[in-house]
């Protein structure tokens, strides 16, 4: 068996471990759970060292590969009349995001450390969600690849539903919804794919050696991009994600905006840009001018709200623009770019959302004209946050740095399919976005932590506690490390980012 | 370029980047006193790394000789566009060394008196420290992506600064405009990054230097777009010249002046300067460090670094001599109407490094005696220009106010304070034989050997409101009477305030005497001017007794003076009104911009989506009615339902 299907055997047994604990004592739900993520988090550290050696010991050319190179392949036929199989595998990319899952899993429990309402169901349902993510990174598969995307997505509604805040069955609702609109979608140009590829197979390197038709890619491509795009909050399908965030608890936030609004960027690249080459060249103009909106557009929004989940959920969208938009560049830079944002805003946004809660706790209010003062009490939360802040708005020695910057002169470099000079301008309207961002996330933190305090409950708050210490220590950490020293990353995921480059 | 220094160069910025950690662990809680002794040792070290460097340059390097000595790969983007970080050690990079390395030093040692007892202490040097980090490895890169990072992170050490005092709402409105206002320039720095990065690589890659290159995943040493040496090399200048931009200019003229805003933003010229002023807002060594002597003159470094660019270019050149020339002007006007002592420092700053840009700028390929006037010019006037402010800091330590109506008669009560700012003054006033005369003559004399006479003529004039509004400041805070309880209570700093004074004031007496034209130019021929000295010299003496004139004595002259202009008067006063300009743009963008997109995003995008829900439900709700639950309904349905596929597949059939 192969060590990938661990990822997701192993958060699912956690999840039935934590099932069977019994009901007097909460406080071993945590622990379980904590242990399993954990467990994953190693492997998913080991496995990406011995993916890099595996790749070394390979050695090769893979500036002249058109086909993603998998590794840890286990293929088990399975509706054998179709041609499915339960086919894993995995390449940088897929490796990067396994990490960020597990990271922001491990962090994400740290965070809800203190979720004593259903305990049972509450980590229970999160780690069903988690290994539903696994899943579909794993996946080789385009059919088992959908299946675990949907097990993804479909606890996320009760998860909000239940344990979340505000109007939580509305965002849940509406969240559940437009998702489910965004995957039957992707249902349909997988399926169009798989018979114009002979309904013999769902093996995604398969599918991409098969020749298909202008004519077909000119509207499956749309398809997928779009069904994709609605989780990667793509304008304008973006709406449930501000909604759904201001609803869902903590952890929950982290997971969702930390790691399942990359899945859409995931697919958009696995499914439909390395599927669909001649689609991708058609469309890459419109959905360029979509994506500026989105970075755009969302970073201008952001400036006018005043709840702080809000304010981190229209931040998301023009982030995750950065992503979609560095797809749209068609070029290996835009590619790395778009990948390494989508690792960075990950582990970004998590550590957003972590200490949304974690201030939230303790001062019973998101307001942000209600706060102000608080770094005096609370200097631990608050240097986070500026980190987080400052990871937002671009700043070197911090991953959105790395991420950002190869975005930009992916665009600025263009392809041969679009306009160079649309290419750039539109290129210059997302890089402006660095200055908006600044504003909104100086004004946003300038308002929480620092002048004078505006509350005199504020004074007796408490700092950071040890689980709430490593938490975000955690993510600190990951930040700084990406942003000091890219190649960490950068190694990790060019390999897998070339074959699909060279594709165009 | 070989040695133990040179390949170990990174240890000059990685010291300070240690005394971070080193603070971070040690200097916690009662322990926090560590954390000045530490800041120091450590900056002490990298100064003492930095001297020997200097000395083993002079005696091995060849004159002028420029080489990076170290790197590491850091950030791959794709071929030829591999950033490393570096040390590239050439004349400015050396001279700059030495004037943060030594400026920083001394306003480490100083902040241990002045920030003693403040509750932030350590958090106090955790921020230098990583403010001179940042700005040794700016002042080390060798490519301009790696100037780019440590641009960014000396502006957000500066900003983390200013509003060090974060209870203060001045301080937090001070430290996020200078941010964002530092910011907006470098959007502009970003894209010539972007422009330089296309249009270079592609030049790369068409040329022979593109048969360099091995694979993909192999080209660490190949030849690098964003390299100072690729993109000031003569054919790649030729290449980007050539080609058009936009708006008629050339491609490189384009990518120059979209660096220069970038430089422009950091050095705070005109119309980005709005930021300096209220970056006064922070602790006063800091605005001695990072706002004087270091920061704000990266933009001339910049200009400096690229000055082939420029050079090839020809208008920006003259865009920087037009902006520079402006600036020098436009601030040493104001500066002579403000009433706070610090205020009068940042206009003054703004001014003389107005005067280093337009030293840039009458410079070209052929006569490139501006740029060794400028590199000078930014030598001196660290060290005068500190230590007024430290002086300043000193004054405003004993008296608790930085309002000069405040001051007055403290000559006495601060012997050595008095001194060493009475030097500075002469200095800044370019009076020979102290520093500030020898560079100041040298950029009017290269401003005339340019033949650009108004730039002369505006040069001179500042040189004498100089002289002037630094009279008068001096004037008002050390003679005459006493004006508040404050003064007449003030006394002397500590040693350890007064010692760095000591050393700066030594520095800009003797600093002119220190030939860093000919170090940065060696080979260039510098004549003196006669005539040039004469009308300087006479400048400073006409400024001079125009302070003594109008604050000498007992008289009402000033005041008198200042309401015969009315008008004029308060308009340079209220600095031209360009900070409300400013306030309202911002006020525009949110109220016709950021407002109307949040709207827009629940009214009618999130309105749409919800509309669209309503639509299905309203239809389900429908369809509903077919679910009765009775069996025969059901089976009528099912039997219509066949005919109806029959009837299809009969008809397609046909």
């Amino acid at each position: 068996m192969s060590w990938l299907s661990l990822l997701i055997l192993i958060p699912f047994a956690t999840a039935l471990a934590v099932v069977a604990t019994p009901d007097s004592k909460w406080y071993l739900r945590r622990w379980v759970a904590l242990f399993g993520t954990g467990v994953v988090l190693a492997l998913s550290l080991v496995m990406s060292v011995s993916y890099m050696q595996v790749v070394q010991q390979r050695g090769g050319d893979a500036s002249v590969l058109t086909i993603s190179q998998m590794e840890f392949e286990q293929s088990i036929p399975w509706f054998k009349s179709m041609g499915i199989e339960y086919h894993v595998g995995v390449d940088g990319i897929a490796m990067a995001m396994i990490v960020l899952t597990a990271i922001i899993i491990f962090t994400g429990v740290l965070a809800s450390w203190e979720v004593k309402e259903r305990s049972r169901e509450f980590y229970a349902f999160l780690l069903v969600l988690v290994t539903g993510v696994f899943g579909v990174f794993i996946s080789v598969d385009l059919f088992l690849f959908f299946l675990f995307y949907e097990v993804a997505v479909l606890p996320m509604y009760l998860l909000i539903g239940v344990w979340g805040t505000g109007r939580k069955e509305y965002s849940a609702m509406k969240l559940t919804l437009m998702l489910m609109v965004g995957s039957a979608l992707v249902l349909v140009g997988m399926l169009a794919l798989y018979h114009a590829a002979g309904s013999q197979t769902f093996d995604l390197n398969k599918l991409a050696m098969v020749d298909y038709s202008r004519d077909l890619q000119q509207w499956v491509f749309p398809c997928v991009f779009v069904g994709f795009g609605v989780l990667g909050a793509l304008f304008p399908f973006h709406t449930w994600s501000p909604d759904g965030h201001a609803s869902a608890p903590t952890a929950v936030s982290m997971l969702h905006a930390g790691v399942l609004m990359k899945l859409g960027g995931y697919g958009v690249l696995r499914v439909a840009v390395y599927l669909m080459p001649e689609g991708a060249k058609q469309w890459a103009l419109f959905f360029l001018v979509l994506t500026t909106i989105n970075i755009v557009y969302g970073a201008y929004a952001a400036i006018r709200q005043t709840d702080l989940k809000y304010f981190t959920a229209y931040s998301s969208v023009s982030h995750c623009g950065f992503v979609l938009f560095g797809l749209c560049s068609l070029n290996l830079m835009g590619f790395k770019g778009a990948v390494i944002q989508m690792f960075s805003h990950g582990i970004m946004t998590g550590l957003f959302f972590g200490l949304i809660g974690m201030v939230y706790g303790r001062s019973k209010t998101r307001d942000l004209t209600q706060m102000g003062g608080l770094s005096k009490r609370i200097p631990w939360l608050a240097t986070s946050f500026y980190i987080a802040g400052l990871a937002s708005l671009g700043l070197p020695g911090l991953s959105g740095f790395v991420a950002e910057s190869t975005v930009f002169l992916g665009g600025f470099f263009g392809n041969r399919w679009v306009d160079a000079t649309t290419m750039r301008i539109c290129t210059l309207l997302a890089t402006s976005s660095i200055v908006v961002t600044a504003v909104y996330v100086l004004r946003g933190l300038s308002r929480v932590f620092q002048g004078p305090m505006t509350k005199p409950e504020f004074s007796q708050m408490q700092d950071a506690t040890i689980p709430e210490k490593l938490c975000t220590g955690i993510l600190v950490a990951t930040l700084a490390i990406v942003g000091m020293y890219p190649p960490v990353l950068i190694d990790l995921i060019e390999h897998a980012i070339l074959p699909i480059a060279n594709r165009f | 370029m070989t040695g133990f220094l040179f390949e170990n160069a990174w240890m000059i910025p990685a010291l300070p980047l240690i005394s971070i950690l080193l603070i971070g662990l040690f200097a916690t809680g009662s322990n926090a006193r560590v954390a000045g002794i530490i800041g120091s040792v450590a900056i002490g070290t990298a100064f003492l790394l930095t001297c020997g460097l200097g000395l083993s340059y002079l005696s091995s390097a060849e004159a002028g000789a420029s080489a990076v000595t170290w790197s590491i790969e850091w950030l791959r983007y794709q071929d030829h566009l591999v950033v490393s970080l570096g040390t590239l050690i050439d004349p400015i990079s050396l001279l700059l060394l030495f004037v943060v390395t030594s400026v920083s030093l001394l306003v480490h040692v100083y902040s241990i008196g002045y920030m003693a007892g403040d509750e932030g202490y350590s958090r106090y040097f955790v921020f230098l420290s990583l403010f001179t980090f940042s700005m040794l490895g700016l002042v080390l890169a060798p490519n301009l992506l790696q100037m780019y990072v440590f641009w960014e992170l000396v502006g957000v050490s500066s900003f983390l600064l200013i509003g060090f005092y974060y209870t203060l709402p001045e301080a937090i409105a001070a430290s996020k405009k200078a941010f964002i206002v530092t910011r907006f320039a470098d959007l502009f720095f970003l894209a010539g990054i972007l422009v330089l990065g296309f249009f270079v690589h592609q030049w790369i890659v068409d040329s022979e230097w593109g048969g360099v290159t091995a694979t993909a995943l192999q080209s660490a040493t190949a030849t690098q777009a964003l390299d100072f040496a690729t993109i000031n090399s003569e054919p790649v200048l030729a290449n980007l010249k050539a080609q058009p931009g936009v708006f008629g200019l050339d491609l490189l003229t384009v990518a120059m002046l979209l660096v220069f805003i970038g430089a422009a933003g950091k050095s705070a010229m005109f119309p980005l300067h709005v930021w300096l002023p209220d970056a006064m807002a922070g602790p006063t060594p800091v605005s001695a460090l990072i706002h004087a002597a270091t920061m704000v003159v990266a933009g001339v470094y910049l200009v400096a670094r690229l000055f082939p660019g420029f050079a090839a270019s020809g208008d920006a050149l003259h865009v920087v001599a037009a902006v520079g020339c402006f600036t020098c002007l436009f601030a040493a006007l104001i500066a002579c109407t403000q009433r706070d002592i610090k205020r009068v420092l940042a206009f003054s700053t703004l001014s003389q490094i107005g005067y280093m840009m337009l030293a840039l700028g009458v410079a070209s390929a052929e006569h490139p005696a501006g740029l060794g006037a400028a590199m000078f010019h930014l030598f001196t006037h660290a060290f005068f220009k500190a230590l007024l402010f430290l002086g300043a800091g000193s004054v405003i330590h004993a008296v608790h106010s930085n309002d000069v109506a405040d001051m007055g008669g403290l000559r006495k009560k601060m012997p050595l304070t008095h001194a060493t700012f009475l030097i500075a003054t002469i200095a800044i006033a370019g009076v020979p034989p102290l520093a500030g005369f020898f560079s100041k003559d040298e950029i009017l004399g290269a401003a005339l050997d340019g033949e650009h006479h108004l730039i002369f003529g505006v040069g001179l004039f500042v040189a004498a409101l100089t002289a002037f509004y630094m009279f008068r400041v001096y004037i008002l805070t050390f003679l005459g009477a006493h004006k508040s309880d404050g003064a007449a209570k003030a006394h002397e700093s500590p040693p350890i305030m007064t010692i760095p004074l000591v050393v700066l004031g030594v520095m800009s007496v003797c600093g002119g005497w220190i030939a860093v034209s000919q170090f940065v130019l060696p080979g260039v021929e510098l004549h003196a001017h006669l005539l040039v000295m004469g009308l300087s010299v006479a400048a400073a003496v006409v400024g001079i007794g125009a302070a003594f004139w109008l604050y000498g004595g007992q008289t009402n002259r000033a005041q008198s003076m200042a309401d015969s202009m009315g008008g004029i008067y308060r308009l340079v006063q209220n600095k031209f009104y360009i900070d409300e300009v400013y306030l309202l743009v911002t006020k525009m963008i949110f109220r016709f911009i950021a407002a109307p997109a949040a709207w827009f995003d629940r009214h009618v995008v999130d309105a749409a989506m919800n509309l669209s829900a309503a639509v299905v439900r309203w239809f389900g709700a429908r369809l509903n009615v077919l679910q009765t639950g009775q069996v025969q309904t059901y089976g009528i349905w099912m039997i219509n339902g066949t005919i109806v596929i029959l009837l299809f597949l009969w008809l397609v059939q046909r």
